[in-house]
């Protein structure tokens, strides 16, 4: 079993982070795992993606032509990477900033108004967190528990303060 | 052993900390930042010094000093960098000072871009700089090897008085991959390096002679010896570092040539090439230098088609074409400039090179 994710938005949108998390997780759980991001001349405001394969075998090629899962937080990843899912797969939109819909017709189709959850909890920049949490409900490739034993690591010595509102942030859809 | 998540630059640096790095010397160059980084504020933790050089030209002199000085010292740069560190290189072969060399390498030529690429494989295996020297290039195909084999460079550096290379690109050092660690080796003390290093700088003291590190020898016979002597040493290295992997099952009617992470992507293309119906082999160098030319003994008579596939303009191609020895044709898949093919990309190409055999 082999699975494929896509994460892809603007600099500043902790795009990496989704992926990093997700990666952690699965290699938590002893399984194969390998997370390519792109890189370049980017910075905030610029475009951020990364490819995340998850894998219960030795995993070859780190790059991936298409995906299983796809996970858009910005209009213009929404249209560069909608050819890039695999029919039957599923695109994870993040509805608080893209108004438009998909032109795809073969594929699961999850709107989560991600900034508008997280200005709830008065931060909206774990917009990241409330997608990622409607990614691991949505396609059980790794467990909620693996996930905030990550976030715990992540959020922890200076950081604790911001622990608490990340989880919530993740659980926010649960 | 427990595993952790680590960014490939980020593991590399921490392999050369464990593996008793106790100098860097480097300057920033993308797509390898994230190693004099973490060396900024990690290698100080562990005993050792870090200095970011004014350029790769300072970095790699200051590297020729520390070594000389009998320090273990590591060195990281991308491809443009690696080519301006070439005079040091040449001189440290000449003088016979150890350290571990780090190529994250990326498109050429001249400044090129910062995607990843293949085409310094003539600047690590025919040697950038003047004169007759070799350098060993170990060539990781996943970030575990990349530390396994950065951690071992230092002993290999030191057992044979040279330079050693470890040739990665931007893709190794910019993915993540879990890994296991090494344990840290304790960094030598004075008197440790004085007696592990007879001949290096580290002051007269107690010894009857100085010791002279230098690669000046006006006299031609002189010199002819020197290079002689050095050439006994690169024929034991040639047999004694040498190492490669096959892949695949035997008599497979086109065989693939590919080195670090272009042979992923080939072990991927060997899937497809199987659904496809055709059986496929690969052979990947894990050192560029010595190459692994006893690996083409294997070549049997089914084999139809030998492709050399880089991220490079046939580079790789001259050694697979001088290892096959006109037996077999020997096709080549390349992209250059940072572009990366993909496993569907090469398996399409190389049918299309069997069929033209028909």
């Amino acid at each position: 079993m082999k699975t494929r994710m896509f994460f892809a938005g603007s600099g500043g949108q902790g795009i990496l982070l989704m992926g990093q998390m997700i990666a952690k997780a699965a290699m938590l759980e002893g399984r194969e795992v390998t997370f390519m991001p792109s890189y370049g001349p980017e910075m905030r405001g610029g475009t951020a993606n990364c490819t995340v394969i998850i894998s219960d075998k030795t995993i070859s090629c780190p790059l991936i032509s298409e995906t299983d899962i796809l996970v858009v937080m910005n209009k213009p990843s929404l249209i560069r990477f909608e050819s890039m899912l695999t029919p039957g797969g599923t695109l994870f939109i993040n509805s608080s900033l893209i108004a438009e819909s998909p032109t795809r017709d073969d594929i699961v189709i999850v709107n989560v108004p991600a900034n508008d959850r997280a200005a709830e909890l008065g931060i909206e920049k774990s917009a990241n967190m409330v997608m990622l949490g409607a990614v691991v409900n949505g396609t059980g490739v790794v467990s909620m528990e693996s996930v905030d034993r990550v976030l715990g690591y992540i959020f922890s010595e200076g950081k604790a303060a911001l622990y608490s509102v990340n989880h919530r942030a993740l659980h926010i859809n649960a | 052993m427990e595993k952790v998540l680590m960014k490939g630059n980020e593991a590399f640096a921490e392999a050369a900390i464990r593996g008793g790095a106790g100098f860097y010397f480097g300057y920033p160059i993308t797509p390898q930042n994230e190693i004099p980084e973490y060396m900024s504020h990690e290698l100080e933790k562990a005993g050792g010094s870090f200095i970011q050089a004014e350029s790769e030209l300072a970095a790699v002199n200051m590297a020729y000093g520390a070594a000389a000085a009998g320090g273990s010292v590591f060195i990281s740069t991308s491809s443009p960098g690696v080519a301006l560190m070439q005079e040091g290189i040449s001189f440290m072969c000449s003088s016979e000072v150890p350290v571990v060399m780090l190529n994250v390498s990326r498109g050429g030529p001249g400044v090129g871009g910062i995607q990843p690429g293949q085409a310094d494989y003539f600047q690590a295996t025919r040697g950038g700089g003047n004169g007759d020297y070799h350098v060993p290039v170990f060539a990781p195909a996943s970030i575990q090897e990349a530390i396994d084999m950065i951690y071992g460079a230092f002993e290999i550096a030191d057992k044979y008085q040279n330079p050693v290379m470890i040739l990665a690109d931007g893709m190794l050092g910019q993915m993540m991959e879990p890994v296991s660690l090494p344990e840290a080796k304790r960094m030598a003390t004075y008197e440790e390096i004085r007696a592990n290093k007879p001949w290096a700088i580290t002051g007269k003291g107690p010894r009857s002679e100085r010791n002279v590190i230098k690669s000046l020898r006006l006299q031609p016979d002189v010199l002819e010896a020197h290079i002689h002597r050095l050439f006994e040493k690169y024929d034991r290295m040639e047999k004694e570092l040498v190492r490669y992997e096959t892949y695949g099952e035997p008599d497979p009617e086109i065989v693939f040539v590919a080195f670090g992470t272009v042979a992923r992507l080939v072990a991927e293309t060997m899937d497809i090439l199987a659904e496809r119906g055709y059986k496929a082999g690969m052979i990947r160098p894990v050192t560029l230098w010595p190459f692994p030319f006893d690996a083409f003994a294997r070549i049997s008579d089914k084999t139809r088609l030998v492709v050399s596939v880089e991220l490079s303009m046939g580079q790789l191609l001259t050694d697979v074409k001088a290892a096959v020895c006109g037996r077999v044709p020997v096709g080549l898949i390349n992209r250059t400039g940072g572009v990366v093919p993909t496993p569907v990309e090469i398996a399409d190409r190389a049918i299309k090179q069997l069929k033209a055999l028909d």
